[in-house]
C-alpha cells in the first residue's frame, strides 16, 4: 500500500486520493511523467546524442538549478503565496560568497580583512538568503503586504544590493587561497561523489527532503491546510503567521543555495545571476500540477515539472530548433498544462 | 395534456455522473401559484435536480417542460432569461461589493452606457423595505452576518421577477423572526403567480410554507403529498425508512464550573455577559441575529478579543491566550460557516480530521490512517475511505468530521456554533447522540443555534440571547417555544446591562 501511495505522491495534481478508475485516469492523472517520458523517447529518436551520457549529465545539471528554486516556491504556492523575489535572492547570495572570498570583510579600524573558511561562507551565504526569505515572509504575515507586492519589492532590493556588494562588477576567480585557507569552492559546482554532479545530489536531497516536509511533517501539512483555507487553519490552532514566515525563508534558502551553485560552477559570482529565475521556478511548480491558488499540489510533481522544462530545452537545441520558437513552446506547453489541470478538476478524476 | 398552472416539470429526469446515478427517472412539477416542498437526506438528488432546474446542469435523460412545452436550459443564464432564479445554500455574495452592486450584478441597470446608482440604490431600499431588513444598501455584503447576507441573496433573486424562485435551505441561517418574514414575502409572491421550489431541512417550517411536499430518496421520487395531508413522521418515514429520534434524558450533570465569563463585552455586539458552565452541561444558546452569540463564542475561541471582562478555563485565565493556547488548554470550536471557517476543500478526510492534532516532527500515515479511521467508525462518518476528498461527503457528514477534528484535542470546553446547519435529519440525530456522549464524558458544550427545536431537544440548560445580552436562562424541562421566543425579542437600548436577567 505505501508504495503506491508513494507512487502517487509523484503525480502533480490531486495526491493520493483513492484508486483511480481506469488506466486512462490514470494516466491523465500522471500527465506530466507521462509528458516526460514521450519527450524523452521522441528526442532520444530525432536525436542520437540526446540519450548520451555527457548530455543527460548536463541536461539534469541544468535542472537542478531550476528544481532547487521550485522546491521552495512549491511551499510558497502551496500556502496560497507567490515568491518573485528568488532570482535576486540567488544573485545576491552568489556576490555575498563571491565578495567573502575574494576580498574577505574589510575591518577598516583594525586594516585588516579577514577571510572565512569556505564552508563557512557558504553558510553565511545561504543564511543571508534566509534572511530575505523572512523579509518576504514578515510583510507578507505580519504587515499583510500582498506576496506579489512585497516580494517584487525585495526582488528589487536585493538585486540593487547584489549590485552595490561589487559596485556592478563581477566577483572573478572564485578558487580562493591555500594560505588563507578558503580553498574548494568550485566543488559545490563542478564537483562529483560516486561520479555523479554535487548539484543533483543537491537536488535530491532539497527534493527529497522537500518531499519529506510537504508529506510527512505536521509543517508541510500546515502549508497545505493555509493555502487551502486560512480561516479553518487559524481555527485548527494552527500558527498561520509562522507557517507564512516560515516558507518565505525556505524560498530564500532554497534560492541562495541556487546562487552558490551557479557562482561555483564559473567560478564567479555576477551581480546580474538569476534573472527571470522566478519565472522558470514558477513555470515548474505550475507544471507539475500545484495549484496558483494554493492548498494543492507537490513536490514530486515540481520536480518531474523541471525536468520537463529541461528536457525540452535541451531537446529543442539538439534538434537545432530556433531559440524564439524554443520560447514560444515553452510558453505554449505552460498553458497547456494548466488547462488540463482545470480539465481534471472539472471531470473530477 | 399539462395540469393546470405546470410552470416548470422534470420529466423522468435521469442524471448519471461517473459511478453513480443521482436522479433516476424523476418527476417533478413547480406549479405557478404555489410552493412545492422538496425533501431528501443529503445524497438523494435534491441539489442535482435542483441544479438541472435552474440550468447549471444537465440532465442525461428525460425532459424539461416549461408552460407545457419542452424546454432545453443550456445554462443558468439561458434559464434566468427564462425567468428560474435559484438562490443556493452556499452564499454567493461578492463580499467586497455593497449591497446594491450584488443585488443587481450582472444586470446592472445603466443609463447612456453609465451605471444608474441612484435607481439602483432606489430598488434596493424598496427592496429591502419589503424583506424587513434594516440593511444599508450600501453596506460592502462581506460585512454583513450572515443571516443578513441570506437576506441579501434573497432580495436579489425578488428583484429579477423571478416566475420560478428555487431556494436551496434559505432559512438556514435565519432566526424564527426573519423567517417569518421570509414566508410573508414568499407568500406574496405566491399571490402573484410565481412557482416557489422550497427545499429545507427543517420540516415543521417546510410543512407551515409548502402546498405540496415531494420527497426524494436515493434518487427516486419516494413520495408525494398535498401538505394538509402529512405530518412530519410521514415525511420522516418516506425519507429515512428509519425512526425518528426522541428527546434523550439530560445527562448527570456535576456542577464544577469548567469554565467561567464575567462581565464580557465587546463593543455594540456583546454587553456584559456572564455565565458559568458545568462539566457534563450541555448550554443551548438561542436568539435571534445579531443577539451575540458567534461574538461570544469567538471571544471564547480567541478568535476576537473582548473589550472587557474575564473568561475563565478552570482557574486559569484566557486573557490573551493565543487560539493555538486555547485549543491545548482544552477550548474547541466548531465554526457557524463550515465553508468559510472549517472544510479544507483541497484536502482528503483524514488531513481534514487530523488537522487540529499536535503530532511530533513526524506524521506516520499508517498511525494516521489509524487515528482517522477510529473516529470515521466513532462517529459513523459515511465517506468511501479516509483518503476520499472531503468535498465527497455530504453536509452532515463533513461537519462530522470537523467534529473529529475538534475531538482530538481533546477539549474540556467544546463550542458548538450551528453544530447541525444544513445537515439532513439522520445526520443531525447522530450529531445530537455524538454530542450527548462527549458531555456525559464530562465534556462541557456550548451550543448556539436559531433552531428553537434543536434548542429544546439538545440542551439541558438553555440561555436566551438579546442584543448582546444574556436575556434569560432555563432549565430544559421549564423552557418552551413560547417563553424562549418571547425571551429572545431585543431589548430597548436604556436596558441596564451586567450579569443575568431572569424574566
Amino acid at each position: 500500500m505505501d508504495n503506491v501511495e508513494a507512487a502517487q505522491n509523484l503525480l502533480p495534481g490531486v495526491a493520493p486520493r483513492g484508486i483511480a478508475r481506469t488506466a486512462g485516469a490514470l494516466l491523465f492523472r500522471g500527465r506530466a511523467l507521462v509528458a516526460l517520458f514521450a519527450l524523452l523517447v521522441a528526442f532520444s529518436v530525432l536525436s542520437p546524442a540526446f540519450l548520451s551520457a555527457a548530455n543527460l549529465t548536463i541536461l539534469v545539471k541544468h535542472v537542478a538549478i531550476n528544481a532547487i528554486m521550485a522546491v521552495g516556491m512549491t511551499f510558497v504556492i502551496l500556502s496560497g503565496g507567490i515568491d518573485l523575489s528568488v532570482g535576486s535572492i540567488a544573485g545576491l547570495a552568489g556576490m555575498i560568497a563571491g565578495g567573502l572570498i575574494d576580498h574577505g570583510v574589510v575591518l577598516r579600524s583594525f586594516g585588516v580583512a579577514v577571510y572565512f573558511d569556505v564552508w563557512l561562507v557558504v553558510l553565511i551565504a545561504v543564511l543571508a538568503g534566509a534572511a530575505v526569505g523572512a523579509i518576504n515572509g514578515l510583510l507578507v504575515a505580519r504587515l499583510s503586504v500582498a506576496p506579489f507586492i512585497a516580494t517584487l519589492g525585495t526582488m528589487y532590493a536585493a538585486r540593487g544590493a547584489a549590485l552595490l556588494l561589487s559596485g556592478g562588477a563581477t566577483f572573478p576567480n572564485l578558487v580562493g587561497r591555500p594560505d588563507l585557507h578558503n580553498t574548494g569552492f568550485p566543488f559545490l559546482g563542478s564537483g562529483a561523489i560516486l561520479h555523479v554532479p554535487v548539484p543533483i545530489w543537491l537536488m535530491l536531497l532539497f527534493g527529497a527532503g522537500g518531499a519529506f516536509a510537504a508529506v510527512r511533517t505536521p509543517f508541510g501539512r500546515h502549508v497545505y491546510a493555509v493555502g487551502g483555507n486560512e480561516r479553518a487553519a487559524l481555527l485548527s490552532g494552527i500558527r498561520v503567521k509562522r507557517v507564512q514566515l516560515l516558507v518565505y525563508v525556505i524560498s530564500g534558502l532554497c534560492s541562495a543555495v541556487v546562487g552558490l551553485i551557479i557562482a561555483s560552477q564559473l567560478a564567479a559570482s555576477h551581480p546580474a545571476t538569476g534573472q527571470s529565475f522566478e519565472l522558470n521556478a514558477i513555470a515548474a511548480v505550475v507544471l507539475g500540477g500545484t495549484s496558483l491558488m494554493g492548498g494543492r499540489g507537490g513536490i514530486g510533481g515540481t520536480i518531474v515539472g523541471a525536468l520537463v522544462i529541461g528536457a525540452l530545452a535541451d531537446g529543442l537545441v539538439l534538434m537545432g530548433v530556433s531559440e524564439f520558437w524554443q520560447i514560444v513552446i515553452k510558453g505554449v506547453v505552460i498553458v497547456v498544462a494548466v488547462v488540463l489541470d482545470q480539465l481534471q478538476r472539472r471531470l473530477r478524476w | 395534456m399539462t395540469p393546470t398552472g405546470a410552470l416548470l416539470a422534470a420529466r423522468a429526469v435521469s442524471r448519471q455522473f461517473p459511478g453513480t446515478l443521482a436522479l433516476d427517472r424523476v418527476d417533478f412539477t413547480a406549479r405557478a401559484g404555489q410552493v412545492t416542498g422538496l425533501v431528501g437526506e443529503n445524497g438523494a438528488g435534491k441539489s442535482t435536480l435542483m441544479r438541472i432546474l435552474a440550468g447549471i446542469d444537465q440532465p442525461t435523460g428525460g425532459s424539461l417542460e416549461m408552460d407545457g412545452r419542452p424546454v432545453r436550459l443550456a445554462s443558468a443564464r439561458d434559464a434566468a432569461a427564462r425567468g428560474i432564479a435559484m438562490i443556493h445554500q452556499e452564499l454567493n455574495l461578492v463580499p467586497d461589493l455593497s449591497v446594491t452592486d450584488n443585488i443587481f450584478l450582472g444586470r446592472e441597470l445603466a443609463r447612456r452606457g453609465m451605471l444608474d446608482r441612484g435607481a439602483e440604490e432606489q430598488q434596493t431600499r424598496s427592496l429591502l423595505a419589503r424583506l424587513e431588513q434594516p440593511i444599508d444598501p450600501r453596506a460592502p455584503a462581506g460585512k454583513l452576518p450572515i443571516g443578513q447576507q441570506q437576506t441579501v441573496e434573497i432580495a436579489r433573486a425578488i428583484a429579477q421577477d423571478a416566475r420560478v424562485l428555487i431556494m436551496d435551505e434559505p432559512s438556514s441561517a435565519l432566526s424564527a423572526a426573519e423567517t417569518a418574514v421570509l414566508f410573508r414575502v414568499i407568500r406574496d409572491l405566491k399571490t402573484r403567480g410565481a412557482a416557489v421550489i422550497y427545499i429545507s431541512h427543517r420540516l415543521e417550517e417546510l410543512l407551515e410554507i409548502a402546498d405540496t411536499v415531494t420527497v426524494l430518496r436515493d434518487g427516486r421520487v419516494a413520495a408525494e403529498a398535498a401538505c394538509c395531508s402529512v405530518g412530519i413522521d410521514w415525511i420522516v418515514e418516506k425519507m429515512t425508512g428509519g425512526i425518528p429520534s426522541s428527546r434523550a434524558p439530560a445527562a448527570t450533570v456535576s456542577r464544577a464550573p469548567v469554565f467561567t465569563a464575567q462581565s464580557v463585552s465587546l463593543g455594540r455586539e456583546l454587553r456584559g455577559v456572564s455565565f458559568a458552565v458545568g462539566a457534563g452541561e450541555i448550554v443551548g444558546f438561542y436568539g435571534l441575529l445579531g443577539a451575540g452569540r458567534t461574538p461570544l463564542f469567538e471571544c471564547i475561541a480567541g478568535l476576537r478579543a473582548p473589550d472587557r471582562g474575564e473568561m475563565r478555563l478552570g482557574r486559569r485565565s484566557l486573557d490573551r491566550l493565543s487560539i493555538a493556547a486555547r485549543i491545548a488548554a482544552g477550548i474547541a470550536l466548531l465554526p457557524e460557516s463550515r465553508q468559510r471557517d472549517a472544510i479544507v476543500p483541497a484536502l482528503s478526510v483524514r488531513e481534514n480530521i487530523l488537522l487540529a492534532s499536535r503530532a511530533g516532527f513526524y506524521i506516520s500515515p499508517v498511525e494516521e490512517r489509524r487515528r482517522a479511521g477510529e473516529l470515521v467508525a466513532e462517529l459513523h462518518i459515511r465517506t468511501s475511505g479516509v483518503e476520499s476528498p472531503i468535498t465527497s461527503l455530504s453536509g452532515g457528514n463533513q461537519q462530522k468530521v470537523v467534529l473529529a477534528r475538534y475531538l482530538i484535542t481533546s477539549p474540556k470546553l467544546l463550542l458548538l456554533d450551528e453544530p447541525t446547519c444544513g445537515v439532513d435529519i439522520g445526520a443531525r440525530a447522530e450529531i445530537y447522540e455524538i454530542i450527548r456522549r462527549l458531555a456525559g464524558r464530562g465534556m462541557a458544550v456550548l451550543f448556539a443555534s436559531s433552531d428553537l427545536q434543536e434548542v429544546l431537544t439538545l440542551a439541558t440548560r438553555i440561555v436566551v440571547m438579546a442584543s448582546g445580552r444574556i436575556a434569560a436562562e432555563f432549565a430544559a424541562a421549564e423552557a418552551s417555544e413560547e417563553a424562549l421566543m418571547a425571551a429572545s425579542s431585543p431589548l430597548p437600548e436604556h436596558a441596564g446591562g451586567g450579569t443575568l436577567g431572569q424574566r
